[in-house]
């Protein structure tokens, strides 16, 4: 009874991520396909890899011919945010399925269960089965993607682009009431952001939002705290 | 040769997201530490929405704007509802109606 309740509140907040994944997901099931990739490929890679970016980054790699070796430590570059975000969650989240739990974490698994943590009743089993969620979506869509990708209109597609944003800010907005520390903390990442792309358009993502995390966080410390809520 | 890309891929992208999370269940890290992991969810957040929204919508030809309002249309909508699934649908709704008229 219990634990089928963790998992209605996990599956809850997975839904809107696994409906921002499908379109991404397909799209990069149609670029591997152009790449060269078997749809087995395609969709192995959703399977093992399981990263989104580098995803996209690995099949461009491929089909200009770039050494395996090199793509690989591009991967790794891209995805070193994901660093942080398993330490920051390490500590808010204990489970027992650590290994498992580590490769559910996506960029959008950590915000969406981070912030969902603050609700009582969202445990690890929820995590879980949000990350489930996610992940069938990812590679549902991948497989599909290498498969029918090309009879999706283009319209279409740009526009789903737009979902996953969506619910980043639909995830961001409610917090900027309750946690003022957290809205401050989110603007001067979001400004980080903006200024790092601006003035140095090619400088990797990975390490942009690596380096507007770090800092942005760090200023979140300088803010005053609260006497009854310790933590932001 | 893809496979073997596949492979190194995967140990590359899994070891990030494995090592922290092994070696942070064990540690008791000091307070000012714990406060600025639990500042990051927000961090990320705030590092994902922007740029990327205003690149999002990817179609030639589609305005520049339309990623932008599309962003502001999101906040406003969420705003009036948690339900960030709906907000998901109607933001993509809302950029395509763009795309269409403009």
């Amino acid at each position: 009874m219990r634990t089928a309740e963790e998992i209605r509140r996990g599956l809850r907040a997975g839904l809107p991520i696994a409906l921002g994944y499908l379109p991404v997901a397909v799209t990069y099931g149609l670029l591997a396909r152009q790449a060269g990739l078997s749809p087995f490929q395609a969709a192995g890679m959703s399977l093992f890899v399981y990263a989104g970016a580098s995803q996209f980054m690995a099949v461009k790699m491929l089909a200009a011919g770039i050494h395996g070796a090199q793509i690989v430590l591009a991967a790794f570059i891209l995805n070193f945010r994901h660093f942080l975000m398993s330490a920051s969650l390490s500590q808010a989240l204990p489970t027992r399925r650590p290994a498992l739990l580590a490769y559910g974490i996506t960029d959008e698994t950590f915000v969406a269960g981070s912030l969902a943590l603050r609700d009582a009743g969202f445990t690890s089993v929820s995590f879980l089965a949000m990350a489930v969620l996610a992940y069938l979506s990812w590679a549902a869509g991948s497989l599909a993607g290498a498969l029918f990708g090309a009879l999706i209109p283009p319209g279409l597609a740009s526009a789903m682009g737009v979902g996953l944003y969506a619910m980043f800010i639909a995830l961001l907005v409610p917090s900027l009431k309750t946690n003022w520390r957290g809205a401050a903390v989110a603007g001067c990442s979001a400004l980080t952001a903006l200024g790092l792309w601006l003035l140095f358009p090619r400088f990797p993502e990975g390490w942009r939002i690596i380096l507007a995390t770090l800092g942005a966080s760090a200023l979140g410390l300088l803010l005053p705290r609260d006497r009854r809520q310790a933590a932001a | 040769m893809i496979w073997l890309v596949i492979l190194g891929m995967a140990i590359a992208t899994y070891l990030p997201r494995l090592l922290p999370f092994l070696i942070g269940q064990r540690l008791r890290l000091p307070e000012p530490v714990c406060r600025w992991l639990e500042f990051f969810p927000f961090a990320v957040l705030g590092a994902l929405i922007i740029p990327g929204i205003l690149t999002a919508p990817s179609e030639p030809g589609a305005p520049g704007w339309v990623g932008a309002a599309t962003g502001l249309f999101a906040a406003g909508l969420s705003l009036l509802t948690r339900n960030v699934t709906l907000v998901v649908a109607a933001a993509i709704a809302f950029a395509w109606l763009l795309q269409r008229i403009f």
